[in-house]
């Protein structure tokens, strides 16, 4: 008797997940009707690079102000705010002194001379898009992920704002917005990108979508002199593999293991 | 049964409060929103029967095919290509989320985020002339 009504309870339970089950799995199945695809004229690479020239900005003659463009060009296409407490600060695109851009190599690599020569510009920082994101490792929303191109996204529907992934990035490339980002927008605003709500950390996606309308990247296009060049790293004829090729490159905190894919020739 | 009589009386009280929206209204719903509909523009991505009961759907696979897979393109079941976007596809037909989007949503009293981050036709920042 014991073992009949046992049975019975089992398979009762299980039917009754099953029936309570199919509504659920039917609506989360049921796509769309049509299909996607992707831009014909989307910009396509294998694994995407950036390589910051900062000889060249202090060459421009007024590399701060070049520097300044490239920011500005970033800013108003994402309608980045700009709020006036540094600790609510966010940043895509930003610069830092040579030293403390590169805090493992003062001293050796950058010794006192290769400051000298940069007369004490500072160096364009932004998201190195690792090949070995922490950031990605540490989300437990999945909002941030790294695409087969390389580039780290974020997903700004998904952050929940834990801001682990601020934690677990070592070049502090990441800000979370504290307050409502709207009325701190100071640019033109962009009707076609949106921006973005408080609670919520943002940052630098090598102009995700601009790759996909074909164009490049923002600050690429503000730098006139060439100062900055994006490419393909696995396509060994493209612009940034020759310039690694015969420049000597240096990366941010390379011993962490995090593989960041922006170089500085220095 | 001891008090049976208070106990039946309460039992109608309760029904009587728990079911007062459906017989003050006598069974009568609210008139449902009038849309603005686009004047240029008949046809919507899909039939309006599909976009009326599912846009929601239809919108988070649009988002996750974007933002997660890089799709940018929506063709649908006719053959017809548009661009996937809130800003620059939806609303360039439905300019006004007050005449479309919100008479729906107030009257059903759902509040979706969108616009917490996508930028409305027309919206205007706070503390801006422009």
């Amino acid at each position: 008797m014991d073992q009949s009504r046992r049975k019975f309870l089992k398979i009762a339970g299980l039917s009754a997940l099953g029936l309570g089950a199919k509504p659920a799995v039917d609506a989360l199945a049921q796509g769309a009707p049509g299909k996607f695809e992707l831009n014909p004229k989307a910009l396509k690479a294998k694994r995407w690079a950036m390589v910051v020239d900062v000889r060249k900005f202090r060459e421009s003659g007024s590399g701060e102000e070049a520097m300044q463009r490239c920011i500005k060009a970033c800013h108003t296409v994402h309608n980045v705010p700009d709020f006036p407490n540094p600790k609510d600060a966010v940043k895509w695109l930003w610069t830092e002194p040579l030293g403390n851009a590169f805090p493992s190599l003062e001293g050796q690599v950058l010794h006192h001379y290769v400051e000298e020569r940069l007369k004490g510009l500072p160096v364009l920082i932004l998201c190195n898009h690792c090949d070995n994101p922490p950031c990605v490792r540490v989300c437990p929303t999945k909002a941030t992920f790294r695409r087969e191109d390389g580039i780290v996204m974020m997903d700004y529907h998904r952050c929940i704002g834990c801001r682990y992934c601020m934690a677990a990035c070592p070049f502090g490339a990441r800000s979370l917005n504290w307050r409502d980002p709207r009325p701190f927008i100071k640019t033109k605003l962009n009707r076609e990108y949106p921006t973005r709500m408080r609670g919520v950390v943002e940052k630098c996606d090598f102009c995700a979508e601009r790759l996909a309308k074909g164009i490049m990247p923002a600050c690429v296009e503000a730098c006139k002199n060439k100062e900055l060049v994006f490419g393909d790293l696995e396509d060994p004829n493209s612009e940034v593999r020759e310039l690694l090729r015969t420049n000597f490159a240096i990366r941010r905190k390379p011993q962490l293991g995090t593989r960041p894919q922006v170089y500085y020739i220095v | 049964m001891f008090d049976s009589w208070k106990i039946v009386i309460g039992i109608l009280i309760f029904l009587g409060l728990v079911t007062f929206p459906i017989w003050y209204s006598k069974g009568k719903a609210g008139p449902p929103p009038k849309l603005e509909l686009p004047k240029k523009e008949k046809k919507c991505v899909e039939s309006t029967a599909y976009m009326a009961s599912s846009h929601m759907q239809l919108l988070d696979l649009w988002r996750n095919a974007v933002v997660r897979d890089n799709d940018r393109f929506y063709v649908n079941a006719e053959g017809k290509k548009y661009l996937m976007s809130l800003e620059l596809t939806c609303m360039k037909c439905h300019t006004s989320r007050e005449q479309f989007c919100d008479r729906c949503h107030n009257y059903l009293d759902v509040t979706p985020i969108c616009w917490d981050c996508h930028i409305q036709p027309g919206l205007k920042l706070p503390g801006r002339s422009k």
